[in-house]
């Protein structure tokens, strides 16, 4: 089975956004970027369907040589080899495009990745790509099985669960609750410096969306903190009016 | 400029962030609005919904096998409607569904896509988007560079649109299906019963790790119940197998934007912060003085959430009975 794994480098979930210079991208100052915690789950499943029916795993990544480092971390996880499309990530169908020509040139007989990738967070790229491929996708998935030549995708939506029935070969888009994704052992961090990372340059036609602005959201809080001082019950009926008759919201 | 939005139904009913993306349609000085229905004999119930939205026309695209819902073939018929009736902008709101339809009407429109938008602003004819990125940490604002253009708008943030002043014309609209448009559907739908969402909902009291164990959700239950809201956790309690990851609030779970969102026993990690602090109002209960949540707060109370949160839901249940 020729599985490809798509991740993404993105800046650690406790980065404090600082803007740049222009006005509208992240001042990667001091920045730490990880593997997309969401790219995670979509590894171990690629690999769990490795052990289970052989094949091969490809992780790819589209950017600058930084990627290289996300694709490292799936090499390390156990990925085979990685392909790092040397192209701009700022726009998600650009991503899209770029990855849809690699998949079509590679043919593999499923794609997996993260549901979305924690900096812009667009979900976009896996329904777009499904468009760009032909190949159907299911996005936000918790589970997943392939059998008779059709995937099951268990899909999170409100409130709720769906089956979504799939041909193959398709595009999984995985939630946190998918697996529990591997730690890469020390010898395997090792092992994934020598795996072959190929590169490919971009097929993108251009941007379809450009950003103005990058702000932070400033909001003014009413900050009215009480205390307990010794009845519960007397600041529980203190701020029970405050939402009431200040805030109005019962 | 003419506009099109997706009206999302789910067991005969249209949903609510439906209504909400006709209003962010009219916002942004639509000439017309028509509303398309994408499923397998819709019935008067779920079209009557649709004409007192306030949109100018329903447009309904019928096919019996939308009884299995597919992502790939409501694409193509939301998109033959846009050329059909020659929509400029295509609004779809961001639910689950919605997220995944609208990147792929985009792309079958070669249209640019804004996903998410929480706010919309036109400059000298230009429409501007304001998409959060980094889980709420920034805002980007962003323009379509395309001539038709898709947008998805995140629940919560317009009124819903209903209007009633005028019924819409109801018309059906013929769009010719593949057997290979439907390579994804929809087998099986289970919904927890009874149970709000925290992306849709309005309201939402967030238990923390505070709480100490499951078998004290009972108090975090109870104050959702006297304010009507919807239930939350943070991912320490998630990741401690206390509350199903569906529930998770923040940067790996949802981002929300309700009127009220109240975080019991929550300290307020940076990745917590970033996914509910765009919300209206902010009440913060917790012990420590110092925790990080009262930064975001708008009301709240020092002190023990065992003690308080039975008292609380009383003296909320006493003023809503009023």
């Amino acid at each position: 089975m020729k599985i490809f794994v798509c991740v993404s480098h993105v800046p650690d979930t406790t980065t404090k956004v600082n803007v740049a210079g222009d006005g509208r991208s992240l001042d990667p100052a001091g920045v730490k970027f990880i593997l997309n915690p969401y790219d995670e789950f979509a590894v171990e499943e690629a690999l769990k369907l490795k052990e289970k029916n052989g094949g091969e795993v490809i992780a790819v990544s589209v950017g600058a040589d930084p990627a290289k480092e996300a694709i490292r971390q799936a090499l390390a996880m156990g990925a085979d080899r990685g392909i790092l499309i040397k192209g701009d990530k700022s726009d998600a169908f650009s991503v899209a495009e770029m990855l849809a020509a690699t998949i079509k040139a590679n043919s593999p007989e499923i794609v997996l990745m993260g549901k979305q990738s924690i900096d812009f967070d667009g979900m976009e790229v896996a329904p777009m790509l499904s468009e760009l491929t032909g190949m159907p996708s299911a996005t936000v998935v918790v589970g997943l099985t392939i059998e008779g030549g059709k995937a099951i995708a268990e899909r999170e939506v409100e409130g709720g669960k769906e089956k979504i029935e799939l041909s193959m070969p398709c595009i999984i888009a995985a939630q946190k609750g998918l697996n529990e994704p591997r730690y890469p052992s020390l010898p395997n961090i090792m092992k994934a410096k020598q795996k072959p990372i190929e590169e490919v340059a971009s097929t993108a036609s251009g941007a379809r969306t450009a950003v103005v602005t990058m702000t932070k959201p400033e909001k003014k809080r009413v900050g009215k903190i009480l205390k307990v001082e010794s009845d519960a019950k007397a600041t529980a009926h203190e701020l029970a009016k405050l939402l009431h008759e200040e805030a109005k919201l019962i | 400029m003419n506009i099109l939005v997706y009206f999302e139904e789910r067991n005969g009913q249209v949903r609510k962030p439906s209504f909400e993306a006709i209003e962010a349609a009219k916002s942004l000085g639509a000439t017309s609005v028509s509303a398309v229905i994408v499923g397998a004999n819709t019935s008067a119930a779920i079209t009557d919904q649709a004409k007192k939205a306030g949109a100018n026309k329903i447009v309904v695209v019928d096919d019996a096998r939308f009884g299995e819902y597919s992502s790939n073939a409501a694409a193509k018929a939301v998109a033959e409607v846009a050329k059909q009736i020659n929509a400029d902008v295509v609004i779809i709101p961001a639910t689950t569904r919605g997220k995944d339809l609208a990147p792929r009407v985009a792309v079958r429109l070669e249209a640019g896509y804004i996903p998410d938008v929480t706010q919309f602003s036109t400059e000298g004819g230009k429409i501007v988007a304001t998409h959060p990125v980094y889980a709420g940490k920034a805002n980007v604002t962003m323009e379509v560079t395309t001539a038709k253009k898709v947008f998805s708008t995140r629940p919560n943030l317009w009124k819903a649109s209903k209007d009633g002043s005028s019924e819409a014309a109801v018309e059906s609209s013929s769009v010719s299906f593949d057997e290979s448009d439907f390579s994804d559907r929809v087998k099986e739908l289970s919904l927890s019963q009874g149970k709000l969402d925290v992306a849709e909902a309005d309201m939402i009291v967030t238990g923390g790790r505070g709480m100490k164990g499951p078998e004290n959700w009972g108090l975090i239950e109870n104050l959702a119940a006297a304010f009507g809201a919807a239930t939350g956790a943070s991912r320490a309690v998630v990741d401690a197998g206390w509350r199903p990851h569906g529930e998770q609030v923040g940067q790996t779970g949802k981002t929300v934007s309700p009127s009220l969102y109240v975080a019991v026993a929550v300290s307020g990690a940076i990745q917590h912060l970033a996914g509910m602090s765009s919300s209206k109002t902010i009440v913060a209960i917790n012990k420590d003085p110092n925790a990080p949540i009262f930064a975001v707060a708008d009301y709240g109370i020092v002190g023990d959430a065992f003690e308080v949160l039975p008292h609380l839901a009383e003296e909320i249940k006493k003023i809503r009975a009023h």
